[in-house]
């Protein structure tokens, strides 16, 4: 949360929403552990990382559409998934990542 | 509006231990939070008090071990996943002597997430150009400054191996909180040490607790060397474990 903390500040000084997408669970080598996050802002800046470049896009995508619907949603990224492969998740580990948007 | 987000930044701006429990999945509200602190009233809601209570159970508990995690829960419709997440204050490393060892023990300290605190009353040790890297670099003698700072979140390194700097410093840390206290010196100066500590009335048991002569058998040789040993058994303490 350290990581990100600024870069929130930063965009909510400005007037801007904010998405926060952390790990809530690895299964296998993941790149980045249990807590990892990302933080995302209506105009589309970033900051921090959930994996080793392998999933943020869907992720990016999925902060996007909670700071839209204001819902929190679970992600589940895996070898098998087709998003994975597309985003190319080939560490062979498995990734859950919840997106919720920053309304608490 | 932000009241769980102001009061996690406050905490960890101050080094304040907190917890934040989220249902991410299940038969409950997706996204509903409860941010739990050590010694005051938790704030937000899982929506139902039963599970807010055990959930701030369960995370205060895994905030003592650092650890992070989804919990399963059983509630009236059925059984929700709730992540929590643990953000435990940094423990701090004090180091007792600016010797050439402390130099890479506060970098492979900081590396491992330990705040670094270098206390040496004798300047010419303490310089600003040596220990740029450490949190704080203090002046002064040791029983000065450690009262009243050590918690079970600090690790104690006595580097001096000189009895007028490491007495005063043994006798304040010893009995207090400290989750390690550990002394450079031959098996010999240990042996003298623990002499003068005796004659001085220490007692036993927490003479049982120093780690001396400090750190791992590793070999080491040069100061780097030392300090990975003195790193590594400070890293077992911190797990509980002795690295034997």
């Amino acid at each position: 949360m350290k990581d990100v903390l600024p870069a929130i500040e930063q965009w909510r000084a400005r007037g801007e929403r904010v998405a926060i997408a952390t790990v809530v669970k690895t299964l296998g080598s993941a790149p980045r552990g249990v807590g990892a996050k990302m933080a995302v802002s209506s105009s589309g800046a970033m900051a921090g990382s959930v994996s080793g470049g392998c999933i943020e896009g869907a992720v990016f995508d999925a902060c996007q559409e909670a700071i839209r619907t204001g819902k929190a949603q679970l992600l589940h990224f895996g070898v098998a998934d087709d998003d994975a492969w597309d985003v190319g998740l080939a560490c062979g580990g498995v990734i859950d990542v919840f997106v919720e948007p920053l309304d608490w | 509006m932000t009241i769980l987000y102001n009061t996690l930044k406050s905490c960890l701006a101050a080094e304040q231990p907190a917890a934040m429990a989220t249902i991410v999945d299940g038969a409950g509200q997706i996204g509903a939070k409860l941010l739990a602190r050590p010694g005051e009233a938790s704030l937000g809601t899982l929506g139902d008090p039963a599970l807010n209570e055990a959930v701030e159970r369960d995370a205060l508990a895994m905030l003592l071990r650092a650890e992070s995690g989804i919990r399963t829960y059983t509630v009236a419709d059925g059984e929700v996943q709730v992540f929590i997440e643990t953000y435990p204050p940094p423990p701090t490393m004090f180091i007792v002597g600016a010797v050439h060892i402390a130099i890479p023990l506060v970098t492979f300290a900081k590396t491992l997430g330990f705040r670094t605190v270098v206390i040496d009353a004798r300047s010419a040790f303490a310089t600003p150009e040596r220990f740029a890297h450490a949190d704080e670099l203090i002046h002064a003698w040791p029983d000065e400054v450690l009262p009243g700072r050590l918690t079970s979140n600090s690790f104690v390194v006595l580097l001096t191996h000189d009895p007028k700097l490491d007495d005063p410093a043994l006798k304040v840390a010893l009995p207090s909180p400290a989750r390690y206290v550990g002394a450079l010196g031959s098996p010999r100066t240990h042996a003298k040490r623990l002499e003068r500590l005796r004659a001085d009335g220490v007692p036993e048991e927490q003479l049982a607790r120093l780690h001396a002569p400090i750190g791992l058998k590793i070999g080491s040789d040069s100061p780097e060397e030392i300090a990975v040993s003195i790193i590594a058994e400070v890293v077992a303490a911190r797990h509980g474990l002795t690295g034997k």
